[in-house]
C-alpha cells in the first residue's frame, strides 16, 4: 500500500469517497484530475477560512487610504487587524488607515431590530473623524441573514457625503473557503474603483495584481521593476490604496502574482481595457528571472531588454555567495508546502534551487485551474456553491479601450513562451511521486508527516506547533514567521536563510533528555559481588 | 503611527475603533481547551473556527485544535443540523475524543439552531459526551464566552449526588496556564482539595518532547466536572467572570459560591490565602508566608521609582483590576482602566478600589476601546500602559512604555508560562513594572545623570 492509499484507508467509507478525489500523487505520465474547491466536511479540522476572510481579510483589507468598516459583531473585525502582515505605509498625500480596526460592534438588539441604522451612524462618524476619500463596508454572516441593505445605505452614503462607498456580501457562509470573497472583492472593485481615475498614461506602466506586501514582497519587487525602468501604477492590494487604482485601467499590462486570489480582475480587465496580463512569480531566482524577461519581451524594447538583463545580473551578484553557502546546508532536504491557492506552486522553484524536494503539497482554497493549469477551466463543473458567488459580466469600454499589441504579434509572443492570459498550475513543476491534498486537514497532515518525513514543513500558524511538536521544523509561508520579505533576489536569500535557521537551530539536538537513551541507575545487582 | 486618531475626543456612539475585547465564541474555545481530551467545536462558518484557532495559537505558540460545523449557504438557509451530526460522528471517528463541546457563533444564533434538539439527536458513541453552549458573538465579549462554556460544561455534567467530596470547585478566572498552575500550587501548599475548572496548563503550556499528541496530559478530567456538584463550596476567582459560572452550579447543585478578585496583587492574594485557608482549616505554610515576605521586600526597597507614576491599564475587566490593584499597591496612579467587555459593575468595582486608596480623579469605562483611551493619553498623558499586544500602537506613538499583561499577547514569547497571580506573580509584576520604567529613566536621562546604582 503506497502512502496515499496508507492515509485515505483510515477513514470511514463516507469520507474516503470524498477525499479520494481530493488527495493524489503524481505519477509522472497524464495530466492528472484533482477534485478542489468544493465543501469541506464538517468535523473534519480543515485550515480554510470564510468567503468574508478572503474579501476584508484578504483583498480589500490592505488598501490602506481605505476605511475598511466591518458590518457585524466584533470578532470579525478584531481578528483581521494587523494579523497578516500585508505591510503599508502612508504619506502626506495618502492616508493609512491599515492601523485601525472599524467595526460596527453589533448588538443583539441590531440583530432583531436590523443593523442599518448602526452602519449609517458608524458611516458618519467615520467621515468626521477621519474625512477620508473612500470607504468600504463589508457584511459578515448575521447581515445577510437579518437582510441589512448594506448596498443601499452605500449607495446614499456616497451621495450624502461625496465620497467613494463600497459594499461587499460577504457573509462568512458563502462559498465554500476564502476563494468566494476574493472573487466578490474582484467584483466590487471593478465595478466600482478600477477606470474611475483619470491619470495621464505613462510609458511601460504595469499593474502588480495578486502581491499582498506581506513582509514587504511588494515592496520589494517594486524596487526591481522600477530599476529596470517600469511604471508601477497600482498594486492591488499589498500597500495598495484606493486613489492608484481608480488609474489601473492607464497602465499597458498587468502582471499576476497571485492567480487565485486576483485572476477575476485581470480577465475582467481584458475585456474592458484590452489590457494584456501575463502570470508572474517573483519568489525564487529561475522565476523571477524568467518574469522579468517576459516582461520586457511583452514590451519589446531592446534598451528594457538590456537593462532587465543589466538589473538580473547586479541582483544575483548580490546573493550569490549567500544563496551557495544556504544550498550547501540544505541540498537533498526534502519538504512539504502546504499554502492558500498559489503559494505552494510560488515557492516549488526557489526550493528546488536549493536542493530542496517537495515531496507534499496543496492548497488550502485552489482551484482546479490552480493545481492542472488554466486549460481545465471549461471543463470545471460549477456547484452550487460555487454559483452563489456572482460573477459578473464587463463589456468593453470604448473611451479607455487600448490594445499595446496586434493580435498577431500577441500570438507571436505566446510562441516565444511569454504567458499571456496563461497559468499552467502546480502540476508544470511538481515533481513526480509527489502527494497533494487538497483542502488539507489536520488528519492529513499528522498522518503524511509520519509516513513521507520531511525536514521542514511550510504552512501556516495552525499547523505549525503541531508540526514542531512533532519534531519537525515548521516555518509559516502566510506570515514568515513575522521576517520577509521573500519576493526577489534579496527576498531569496532570505527565505534561505530562515529555513537553515529553522533547520540547525541548537534546540533540535537537545529535544531528547539524556535519561531517556542512558541508563540513570548505576549500580550492581544484589548477591553479584 | 495611529497619526490620524484626533486629538479631540468627539462623540461617537457607533463606530468601534481598535477594540478591547472580541466576540464570545473564542472564550468558549479557550475555555473547552481545558477539558482533558476534548473537542472544541465551533458551530457555524469554517471562518469563525479558523480565526479562533489562529488567535489562540498566536497568543500561546502552541496547538489550539478545534473543528467546525463548515457552514455553508443552505445550512444557512435550512438550518445546521445536518451539518452538526456529520461534524459529530466524523469528530468521534478521527479525532476520538472523549467529549466535544460545542458552541455557537453569530451565524447559527441568528438562525436560531436548536442545539439541544440536535445534540439529543445525534449518534454518540458509547461512553463519548457532546455538550454545548449558546455564544452568540453579539452579545457580551470573549469573557462572556468563556463563562457559558464553564456553565456548558456543568450544565450537562456536574451532579450533587448527595454525597460530598470535601472539595473546593475553583473558577480561575480568564487568565493563562501559568496562572492556573500556580492558582493549583497554591492551594496544595495550603492542602486544599480542589476541583478546577477549566485548566489550561499542560494544554496550552504543553512540553516538546518530539512527538505531537492531540490530547496532552493536562485539563480537568470529566469525572471531575461530574464531581463538581459534591464539591463544599466553589470559589470564583475574578468576580466578574467566575460569578456566572459559580451561581449556575449553586443554582444545580445547591453548592454554595463566594467570588474574589483575580489573586492579583498583595492584597488580593491574601484574600484568596485566607479563603483557602478558612476552607481548609490548615495554617499557612512558611512557603507562602516567605512568599510574601519577599514581595513585601521587593515593593518597599523599590517604591520610589513607582510612587505617583501614572498607569492607563486596559483588557479584560478582572485583569484590568486586578492590575489597577497592584498599581495602587505600588503607590502607582491607574488614571485610566478601561475595558471592552460591556457591564457597568467594572465601573463600580474600579470606583470602589479608587476609594478603598484615597485616589481621585481617575477614569475608568466599560465597553470603551483603544481609541478612545488613545486619544485620552493625546489629553492628559501617563506614565506606563499595561496591557495586551493592541496597545504597542498607542505606546510607539504616544512613547509610552508598555507592560504586557492579559489577554491577548501576540507579539512575545514566554508570557503564558509565567504567572501574574499569587504572591510570585506580584514579584514578577513588580519586576516588569521597573524594569519598563527603570529602563526608561537610563534611556531618557542626560549623560551626567545615568545613575549606576539605582
Amino acid at each position: 500500500m503506497d502512502s496515499r492509499d496508507k492515509v485515505l484507508d483510515k477513514y470511514s467509507s463516507k469520507i474516503y469517497k470524498n477525499r479520494k478525489e481530493h488527495v493524489i500523487e503524481i505519477d509522472g505520465g497524464e495530466p492528472q484530475v484533482i477534485a478542489a474547491d468544493t465543501r469541506a466536511i464538517p468535523g473534519i479540522m480543515t485550515n480554510r477560512g470564510c468567503c468574508y476572510a478572503g474579501c476584508k481579510g484578504v483583498v480589500i483589507g490592505p488598501l490602506k487610504d481605505v476605511v475598511n468598516i466591518v458590518h457585524g459583531p466584533i470578532g470579525c473585525a478584531y481578528y483581521t487587524w494587523g494579523t497578516r502582515r500585508n505591510k503599508a505605509k502612508g504619506d502626506e498625500n495618502t492616508k493609512d488607515f491599515t492601523q485601525y480596526s472599524f467595526s460596527t460592534d453589533m448588538q443583539e438588539t441590531d440583530i432583531v431590530f436590523g443593523g442599518e441604522k448602526k452602519l449609517r451612524q458608524a458611516i458618519k462618524e467615520a467621515v468626521e473623524i477621519f474625512n477620508p476619500e473612500c470607504i468600504m463596508i463589508s457584511s459578515t454572516c448575521p447581515v445577510g441573514l437579518i437582510g441589512d441593505d448594506i448596498h443601499a445605505i452605500a449607495a446614499e452614503a456616497e451621495k450624502q457625503y461625496g465620497i467613494k462607498v463600497l459594499a461587499f456580501s460577504c457573509e462568512g457562509y458563502k462559498g465554500v473557503s476564502q476563494s468566494g470573497g476574493h472573487h466578490i472583492a474582484n467584483n466590487g472593485l471593478m465595478k466600482y474603483i478600477i477606470g474611475t481615475g483619470d491619470a495621464e498614461p505613462v510609458k511601460y506602466s504595469v499593474n502588480l495584481l495578486g502581491e499582498y506586501n506581506i513582509g514587504g514582497d511588494g515592496w520589494e519587487v517594486e524596487r526591481i521593476l522600477k530599476r529596470i525602468g517600469y511604471h508601477v501604477v497600482s498594486v492591488m492590494t499589498g500597500d495598495g490604496s484606493y486613489d492608484h487604482m481608480k488609474n489601473a485601467h492607464t497602465a499597458d499590462l498587468n502582471l499576476v502574482q497571485c492567480h487565485r486570489s486576483i485572476n477575476y480582475i485581470a480577465e475582467m480587465m481584458k475585456t474592458k481595457y484590452g489590457m494584456d496580463w501575463i502570470k508572474v512569480n517573483f519568489i525564487g531566482l529561475e522565476s523571477i528571472k524568467k518574469s522579468l524577461m517576459d516582461i520586457a519581451t511583452y514590451f519589446g524594447d531592446p534598451e528594457l531588454l538590456a537593462r532587465t538583463e543589466a538589473v538580473i545580473a547586479e541582483e544575483l551578484d548580490e546573493i550569490e555567495e549567500g544563496m551557495a553557502y544556504y544550498k550547501s546546508k540544505l541540498d537533498g532536504k526534502k519538504a512539504a508546502v502546504y499554502v492558500g491557492g498559489s503559494r505552494t506552486h510560488h515557492y516549488i522553484n526557489l526550493l528546488k534551487y536549493l536542493g530542496v524536494d517537495v515531496v507534499l503539497a496543496g492548497y488550502e482554497f485552489g482551484h482546479r485551474d490552480d493545481y492542472e493549469g488554466r486549460d481545465v477551466i471549461p471543463s470545471i463543473k460549477i456547484d452550487a456553491d460555487s454559483k452563489n458567488i456572482e460573477s459578473i459580466t464587463v463589456t468593453k469600454d470604448e473611451a479607455n479601450y487600448k490594445t499595446f499589441h496586434s493580435p498577431e504579434k500577441l500570438e507571436a509572443l505566446k510562441a516565444a513562451g511569454v504567458p499571456l492570459e496563461k497559468y499552467d498550475g502546480l502540476w508544470s513543476d511538481i515533481s513526480e511521486g509527489a502527494i497533494i491534498t487538497d483542502d488539507f486537514n489536520h488528519f492529513e497532515t499528522e498522518e503524511f508527516l509520519k509516513l513521507l518525513k520531511p525536514d521542514i514543513f511550510f504552512s501556516g500558524i495552525k499547523d505549525k506547533f503541531i508540526v514542531q511538536k512533532s519534531g519537525v521544523p515548521s516555518r509559516q509561508l502566510h506570515s514568515y514567521d513575522y521576517s520577509g520579505p521573500y519576493a526577489g533576489f534579496r527576498g531569496a536569500l532570505n527565505f534561505a536563510k530562515d529555513i537553515t535557521m529553522a533547520t540547525y537551530t541548537p534546540v533540535w539536538n537537545m529535544v531528547q533528555a539524556p535519561w531517556k537513551s542512558e541508563p540513570t541507575l548505576v549500580g550492581s545487582l544484589g548477591g553479584m559481588e | 503611527m495611529l497619526e490620524l486618531t484626533p486629538k479631540k475626543v468627539s462623540d461617537r456612539s457607533t463606530l468601534r475603533i481598535n477594540p478591547i475585547k472580541t466576540c464570545q465564541p473564542v472564550g468558549a474555545m479557550y475555555a473547552a481547551l481545558g477539558v482533558h481530551q476534548c473537542m472544541p467545536h465551533s458551530h457555524g462558518s469554517q471562518g469563525c473556527c479558523s480565526f479562533h484557532r489562529m488567535f489562540l495559537t498566536r497568543h500561546f505558540k502552541d496547538p489550539a485544535i478545534a473543528s467546525s460545523s463548515s457552514f455553508t449557504e443552505g445550512a444557512s438557509v435550512f438550518g445546521g443540523g445536518s451539518n452538526l451530526k456529520t461534524a459529530i460522528k466524523n469528530i468521534f471517528d478521527i479525532y476520538d475524543p472523549e467529549i466535544i463541546a460545542v458552541h455557537t457563533t453569530c451565524l447559527s444564533e441568528t438562525i436560531g439552531d436548536d442545539l439541544n434538539g440536535y445534540i439529543q439527536d445525534a449518534k454518540v458513541p458509547e461512553g463519548k459526551l457532546v455538550v454545548h453552549t449558546n455564544t452568540p458573538s453579539y452579545v457580551g465579549s470573549h469573557i462572556t464566552g468563556y463563562y457559558n462554556m464553564i456553565s456548558g460544561f456543568i450544565k450537562y455534567l456536574s451532579m450533587a449526588t448527595g454525597e460530598k467530596n470535601g472539595k473546593l470547585a475553583l473558577f480561575p478566572g480568564f487568565v493563562n496556564p501559568g496562572d492556573m498552575r500556580e492558582m493549583k500550587r497554591l492551594m496544595k501548599l495550603m492542602g486544599t482539595e480542589f476541583i478546577m475548572l477549566p485548566d489550561t496548563s499542560g494544554v496550552l503550556d504543553a512540553p516538546m518532547t518530539g512527538t505531537y499528541t492531540m490530547y496532552p496530559k493536562g485539563g480537568t478530567t470529566i469525572p471531575d466536572i461530574r464531581d463538581l456538584g459534591n464539591c463544599e463550596m466553589t470559589l470564583g476567582l475574578g468576580e466578574l467572570t467566575s460569578e456566572f459560572p459559580a451561581d449556575f452550579l449553586e443554582k444545580k447543585c445547591k453548592v454554595p459560591y463566594k467570588t474574589l478578585p483575580l489573586p492579583i496583587g498583595v492584597e488580593n492574594t491574601d484574600a484568596f490565602i485566607m479563603a483557602l485557608n478558612q476552607f481548609s482549616k490548615n495554617e499557612v505554610p512558611y512557603e507562602i508566608e516567605e512568599e510574601r515576605g519577599q514581595l513585601m521586600d521587593i515593593l518597599l526597597d523599590s517604591h520610589q521609582y513607582t510612587h505617583n507614576k501614572t498607569v492607563a491599564i486596559f483588557g479584560d475587566p478582572d485583569t484590568v483590576l486586578g492590575m489597577a490593584q497592584i498599581a495602587l499597591e505600588m503607590g502607582m496612579i491607574p488614571k485610566y482602566m478601561v475595558t471592552g467587555t460591556p457591564g457597568a459593575a467594572f465601573d463600580r468595582k474600579a470606583a470602589a478600589l479608587l476609594e478603598k486608596f484615597g485616589v481621585e480623579g481617575c477614569t475608568a469605562k466599560q465597553a470603551g476601546d483603544l481609541f478612545e483611551l488613545h486619544q485620552w493619553i493625546k489629553n492628559d498623558p501617563v506614565d506606563l500602559l499595561i496591557g495586551g499586544t493592541h496597545g504597542k500602537q498607542v505606546a510607539r506613538a504616544e512613547d509610552i512604555p508598555l507592560v504586557r499583561v492579559g489577554f491577548p499577547i501576540i507579539d512575545r514569547y514566554v508570557h503564558s508560562y509565567m504567572p501574574i497571580v499569587g504572591y510570585k506573580g506580584a514579584i514578577r509584576l513588580a519586576e516588569l513594572i521597573l524594569n519598563a520604567l527603570m529602563d526608561r529613566q537610563d534611556r531618557d536621562c542626560e549623560d551626567e545623570d545615568l545613575e549606576m546604582v539605582m
